[in-house]
């Protein structure tokens, strides 16, 4: 039996009979929940904790920590998670992530404001947010039914190209895009007093929509939709005889990561205050791959481990190496993370508290059916 | 498909062609030709570079997205060698060399560990290509290089009819891509590694189950497969130029060439990079804003009606 049809039988089984779970310690953010009869209440005392401090978290911190790398991470964090949720729960490795987030980010400023007025067209700041989620949802499911039609390892080839050649169109368009500029000045309207771009309020602000996108998706991932989505990761070909409709399934998927990778994307914009082609050029592609990949991609919490872990190498790892740098370092970092580690950084994890368990006297075996993911 | 819907989607297809050239023809002749020729040898470029990519990719699955950074590397070293030995054919060996035995490194030190894993070769391959790109920018810089053509490819041709004059250089690209596409076919018909390739293409365990020693040939095909990614940097870094950013640029073109000419099939990366290299120029010259929106449309018909690429075959 295969690994994967040992995942299915898992998924397949009733948990009723399901053994206590082992003793967790709980510590970090990357705790996956642990095995457990359904319907019981899913928080746990390490869940309020993370609540605590994140929402503490502004109040101790400077705002160059509060903006720079906590509201940062959470903007990165939420495009990754669409990342994760398409190819750690559909099996779909999209290239394409960053590009739809930059699509949402080009039409808030091109509906709504920007510092270029031949472009802009002005419009009220949530109508032109609200327009931009939904053309990127709408691009996003484009991209999807397109590479849908392929399988494997051809989808990353085909989001590839997809994302690439977006980047070479908003390079040369000058009448909608502005060319080599972008669109500059694109900032969170003021709002109840309250002026969005502050760090303290932007942080709240991206939080509160990092929070929704990961319960969202942990939620959806328990639904018949996200069940039925990883049994066709898992066998397409015993799914679609089972009835299910996988080509729709797949881009319904690509559809909910688009528009959670919009949500990402205005902020992300909001953040930089500009939307410019460097924004969905290659290296953001694969940045957001980076950050998917390292902080593991089976749960959605790995997305934003990676984020963090990306900021703060982006921020600091260029003080110890030459400033120029940074491409090196994080390359290397990716690539021992890929060489060493079967799921980023959630898989050491995973990996170290099974072998602390099994030092404790517990068997592998029921080690780690205790570290079985949210599925 | 019947002979019907053939005759169908040929005049579709054709009519609109045919039109637009018969109007670009008469429009300016001139404008048009020469942008039928800088096609073509920009066509010719693309091949040289996507031959490689689909050669590797249809033995071993492998999509090498470092394929990119192997062209810029090609094209440095290959600058370089002629900038101290002053020969152009030494500087395509040495770009070919160069970029052949990274590729040979990359197989032999960790593709080789890690079988049958698609993804996470290419995961690996990413990594690389950051890592490669950025110690490229490190040790040469960002600033643009351009290598001169051989005195005997110097110049143009003149008294041509219609378009006058013609760079013998961009001119010689197309005999060179010829004799490149014609090599690597003698290479995979008619020799007996070549023979090994198309096997393992087919069906890689019974090749193993044969008695073949299957890591050598994965290793000889990724040191073909990288090498003509730095002979077609040699190559590129007179027509257009050497700089950071160029890698992304000949990436999208192979992958864009091989997912239209289907995975694998050499013959198919030439169908691929003609339509690409024409559409590519033809949008250029006559809709420079819009190009990049032809190279799309091209993805999106050829993968709404053939998925797998004009002539890709099932994986």
């Amino acid at each position: 039996m295969s690994a994967a049809n040992w995942r299915g039988a898992m998924n397949v089984e009733p948990r009723a009979h399901g053994a206590p779970a082992p003793a967790v310690p709980a510590r970090a953010v990357g705790a996956p929940p642990t095995a457990r009869p359904r319907f019981k209440n899913p928080v746990r005392v390490r869940h309020l904790l993370v609540l605590a401090f994140l929402l503490a978290y502004p109040w101790f911190s400077t705002p160059f920590f509060t903006y720079q790398i906590g509201a940062q991470a959470l903007a990165l964090g939420l495009i990754a998670l669409s990342l994760t949720f398409l190819g750690g729960f559909g099996g779909m490795i999209s290239l394409a992530q960053m590009t739809v987030a930059g699509i949402a980010g080009y039409m808030v400023a091109i509906f709504g404001t920007a510092a270029t007025d031949g472009v802009s067209l002005g419009w009220p700041w949530w109508l032109a947010v609200l327009i931009g989620i939904v053309l990127a949802t709408g691009a996003a499911a484009f991209i999807g039914w397109l590479s849908v039609r392929t399988e494997g390892i051809y989808t990353i080839m085909i989001t590839l190209a997809i994302g690439v050649a977006f980047y070479y169109l908003v390079l040369q368009n000058y009448a909608i895009f502005n060319g080599f500029q972008g669109e500059q000045k694109v900032f969170p309207p003021t709002l109840a007093g309250i002026y969005w771009r502050d760090p303290t309020p932007f942080y709240y602000l991206t939080l509160f929509w990092a929070l929704a996108g990961y319960l969202f998706v942990v939620y959806l991932l328990r639904s018949p939709f996200g069940i039925a989505l990883q049994g066709i990761r898992d066998n397409p070909r015993r799914m679609h005889a089972l009835g299910f409709n996988v080509t729709a399934h797949r881009v319904t998927a690509y559809a909910i990561a688009g528009a959670i990778a919009a949500v990402g994307g205005v902020l992300f914009t909001w953040y930089n205050g500009l939307v410019t082609p460097g924004s969905v050029g290659t290296s953001w592609l694969i940045n957001i791959l980076i950050i998917a990949v390292l902080g593991g991609m089976r749960h959605p919490v790995g997305a934003f481990l990676g984020a963090i872990v990306f900021v703060l190498l982006q921020n600091f790892a260029i003080d110890v190496f030459d400033r120029e740098r940074f491409n090196l370092v994080i390359g290397v970092v990716f690539l021992v993370i890929v060489l060493f580690s079967r799921d980023g950084l959630l898989g050491w994890w995973s990996a170290l508290s099974v072998r602390l368990s099994t030092q404790r006297g517990e068997t592998r075996w029921r080690s780690a059916r205790g570290r079985l993911y949210a599925r | 498909m019947t002979r019907f819907w053939q005759w169908f989607w040929a005049l579709v297809i054709g009519v609109p062609i045919v039109a637009l050239s018969a109007w670009g023809v008469q429009d300016n002749a001139r404008l048009f030709i020469v942008t039928f020729l800088n096609g073509l040898t920009l066509a010719s470029l693309y091949f040289i570079v996507a031959s490689g990519f689909t050669l590797v990719f249809g033995l071993m699955r492998n999509v090498n997205l470092a394929h990119g950074s192997l062209y810029l590397l090609g094209g440095y070293l290959g600058f370089f060698a002629a900038q101290f030995t002053g020969s152009w054919l030494l500087a395509l060996a040495a770009g070919f060399a160069a970029a052949a035995v990274v590729g040979l490194a990359m197989q032999v030190s960790i593709f080789r560990f890690m079988p049958g894993q698609d993804l996470r070769q290419t995961l690996v391959t990413i990594a690389l290509s950051i890592v490669i790109a950025d110690c490229l920018m490190w040790a040469i810089g960002a600033q643009v290089h351009q290598m001169s053509p051989p005195p005997w490819l110097d110049g143009p041709i003149r008294n041509l009819p219609v378009i006058r004059a013609y760079s013998t250089y961009r001119l010689s690209l197309l005999p060179i891509g010829i004799v490149i596409g014609v090599a690597l076919w003698l290479f995979l018909n008619r020799t007996r590694v070549g023979m090994m390739i198309r096997a393992g293409v087919d069906d890689r365990a019974m090749l193993a189950a044969a008695g073949v020693n299957v890591n050598l040939v994965f290793a000889t095909t990724f040191a073909i497969g990288a090498g003509l990614a730095g002979l077609g940097g040699v190559i590129g870094a007179v027509e257009l130029s050497m700089v950071p950013g160029e890698d992304t640029r000949l990436l999208l073109a192979s992958l864009v060439v091989v997912i239209v000419g289907g995975m694998g099939s050499v013959i198919g990366a030439a169908i691929g990079a003609a339509i690409f290299g024409l559409v590519e120029t033809y949008g250029l010259a006559y809709v420079p804003t819009y190009s990049v929106v032809f190279t799309f449309v091209i993805l999106v018909l050829v993968l709404a009606f053939r998925p797998r690429g004009i002539l890709g075959r099932p994986a």
